[in-house]
């Protein structure tokens, strides 16, 4: 019956274990994690934000999990190559949920940045690790905290600017290279905190990779605090494979005259659930929420958006379009709070989809729930199929049906990837998107590791 | 170039063409006039496939083969073109990528390679000439945030780009000042050869005596009922089309 019940076993009897494999810091709120997930259980869908994605189901089938940390031997560096063309990043990996040590690359970092693991810097992580992602309201994170034992710690000091991308690589491996038996399939639980203190400034790139055809269950939880005048740009990019099911849960703070950039991108991928929850907790922040999804074959695609305006003077952009072919799902639930005294909110809400056959479905639900009496707040959603006038224009002057159809779509989704700040991986994702609506992208492109 | 033999379609359940018979020789331009509703944009729509319209009988042959049973972008590819009363906006795809798909996939069919990105642009650029066109417009999206007359000026530079075999301009004059009408007229006069041909559809006498059309018909009621030199046009012109009506046993 109920899928939790497994977790709460597999806790019970390996606690001691997670505890020897885990840093202290890590360990301080497993406990309390582990109450707060037995007393919720996975939500069922009457719970008002998973109505559009079954997680009892998902987290039913039978994971194995790495609880004694051992090392998959493979040298992602040897291995992987991202070919985000001109777009020289410091290059990180996290293998399935350990964050990869073994080689990085060779200082660009300004004085004072830690791009890391979780494992070190305790004091400062002990200030923030578990705040934002509260474990006693969402089960995903409770459980995701009561499992990890590793993750990723980006910190950025007071007024530095961090030029140079960081790129994270997020790798699922189940199998090592040249195994002689059966491994199971593999949960993993990635855990990211990210500092920037006062006048920071970093620009993070996430891409998902399965580099094996395992069934993957992947937990996420990104916790970000951005101080005053500090600005983050976070991209994550899926390019997994049909039998991989993420469920990720991002959490952000904005302090005053912060930015944030956020895009959430699914070009392949089984089961996605992205979630996120950002509140605005000082005067003249700026937040733009984007997110695009091509999605067919049975795929399913549930963002899940919280955008609390607690003070005033802050603005907030959100555009999240899906093009959906074959039997695939979408779901899109936003809501904006604008909370009593949030006066002079500006707030603007899109989502727009295309369905492409009859048994695509997408489900859109946007939401404004306002208590302050001086704000301007709009929402809008739309649900439709390609221009037929402009398909049939396009076909007089010579455009085969097929090209006109993938024209139509690529500049429907170009919308939202032309709003990316980065510029080189703007120009890469334009043409990752063509290949993906040509049906030329297999998996990850430029990833060796998966052919 | 063009048979076209009784020939009738129909929208949903309402017949619109009862009988269209014509044909076009290489090198002849061929007016449309006629009131309101005869089916003049319809025929031009049924000609190029438009998919809204069903043929329910009749044959039309395109260069001895049979267009009804080509799809609407082979029919472009054999040389068919239509310049659009009313030319769609496509947001997000730029002038020139819609330009280079229709060149390309037209070479395809033809067995070519495509078209190198520097011969490309210099057609481009020789051919927005004949309409006087923006270059700025090249980068915009297909019509989007066009003038009027900018648009009718795009149809007439994607005709210069495909070098079409038949040319169908389906009031193209409709909205252009006394300008912007010259400009277009001597565009298309400027692609006429001895072996292309042109069906102009108009409302006015204007355009025609600058695109010098060798035969006027006259649609009505889904029929030519009457076919004439230029001088048809200007009698149109001054007396309308009651006296045709009249001649054809209606008053």
């Amino acid at each position: 019956m109920a899928s939790e019940q497994q977790y709460i076993e597999l806790y019970q009897q390996a606690r001691e274990m997670i505890f020897s494999h885990a840093p202290e810091v890590m360990n301080a709120v497993r406990d309390q994690a582990f109450e707060d997930f037995r007393q919720q259980g996975f939500p069922s869908k009457k719970v008002e934000r998973y109505k559009y994605t079954d997680l009892q189901k998902l987290f039913e089938p039978d994971y194995g999990v790495n609880l004694s940390r051992l090392q998959i031997p493979v040298d992602p560096y040897e291995t992987f190559r991202c070919d985000v063309p001109n777009l020289s990043t410091s290059l990180y990996f996290v293998v399935n949920d350990m964050f990869y040590t073994q080689s990085q690359p060779k200082g660009h970092l300004p004085e004072g940045v830690i791009v890391g693991s979780l494992r070190d810097y305790p004091e400062l992580i002990g200030k923030y690790y578990a705040k934002l992602a509260k474990t006693s309201e969402d089960a995903v994170t409770a459980l995701n905290t009561m499992l990890a034992q590793d993750g990723l710690l980006v910190y950025v000091p007071k007024n530095v600017k961090v030029d140079r991308a960081i790129q994270v690589i997020n790798i699922l491996k189940a199998t090592p290279q040249n195994a002689q038996r059966q491994v199971p399939d593999l949960m993993v639980n990635r855990r990211v905190l990210i500092i920037l203190e006062a006048g920071a400034e970093i620009k993070m790139l996430f891409c998902d990779h399965a580099a094996d055809d395992k069934n993957f269950l992947a937990t996420q939880v990104i916790e970000a605090y951005v101080g005053d005048n500090a600005s983050l740009d976070l991209y994550c990019l899926e390019e997994t494979h049909y039998k991989n099911v993420r469920v990720s849960n991002v959490y952000i703070d904005q302090h005053a005259n912060s930015r944030v950039n956020h895009n959430v991108i699914t070009l392949h991928n089984g089961v996605t659930r992205n979630k996120l929850d950002l509140t605005f907790s000082g005067e003249g922040a700026e937040c733009a929420c984007y997110g695009c999804v091509i999605a067919d074959k049975e795929q399913h695609v549930d963002n899940n958006t919280l955008i609390t305006h607690k003070v005033s003077h802050c603005t907030s952009n959100e555009l999240y379009k899906y093009v959906l072919d074959d039997k695939s799902t979408g779901a899109f639930a936003g809501r904006v709070l604008v909370e009593h005294g949030a006066q002079k909110t500006t707030s603007q809400m899109t989502n727009q989809n295309l369905t492409a056959t009859k048994e695509a479905r997408m489900y859109t639900q946007p939401m404004l729930e306002i208590y302050a009496d001086d704000v301007k707040c709009a929402h809008g959603s739309t649900v439709g199929q390609l221009n037929d006038a402009a398909l049939f224009y396009m076909r007089q002057r010579g455009i085969s049906l097929k090209e006109a159809k993938t024209l139509l779509q690529n500049a429907f989704i170009n919308e939202v990837i032309d709003k990316m700040q980065l510029e080189p991986l703007r120009d890469r994702l334009h043409h990752l998107v063509e290949k993906r609506f040509r049906g030329e992208l297999n998996k990850c492109e430029g990833c060796r590791l998966c052919k | 170039m063009l048979e076209v033999k009784n020939l009738h379609a129909k929208i949903g359940d309402k017949e619109i063409l009862k009988g269209i018979d014509l044909v076009i020789n290489d090198g002849e331009t061929h007016a449309i006039m006629g009131p309101n509703g005869s089916g003049k944009s319809t025929l031009s729509a049924v000609l190029v496939g438009n998919p809204l319209y069903e043929v329910t009988e009749g044959e039309a042959y395109f260069n001895g083969k049979n267009l009804l049973e080509m799809k609407p972008e082979d029919r472009a590819h054999e040389g068919l073109f239509l310049s659009f009363q009313y030319p769609v906006e496509i947001p997000g795809v730029s002038m020139t990528n819609f330009m280079k798909a229709a060149i390309n996939e037209k070479r395809k069919y033809q067995g070519l390679e495509p078209m190198n990105a520097a011969e490309f642009l210099k057609l481009q650029r020789e051919k927005r000439k004949i309409v006087e066109l923006d270059s700025k417009l090249a980068n915009r999206s297909v019509n989007e945030g066009f003038s009027g007359g900018e648009k009718k000026r795009n149809e007439i530079f994607q005709m210069a780009m495909l070098e079409p075999k038949l040319s169908i301009l389906d009031e193209t004059d409709s909205g252009l000042d006394v300008d912007a009408m010259r400009i277009v007229a001597e565009g298309v006069n400027k692609l006429q050869t001895p072996e292309t041909s042109c069906i102009v559809i108009t409302h006015y006498d204007r355009l025609l005596e600058m695109i010098r059309p060798q035969f006027v018909h006259v649609l009505y009621k889904g029929k030519i009922v009457k076919t004439g030199g230029p001088e048809l046009a200007k009698e149109i012109q001054e007396h309308g089309y009651d006296w045709i009506k009249e001649e054809i046993g209606e008053e």
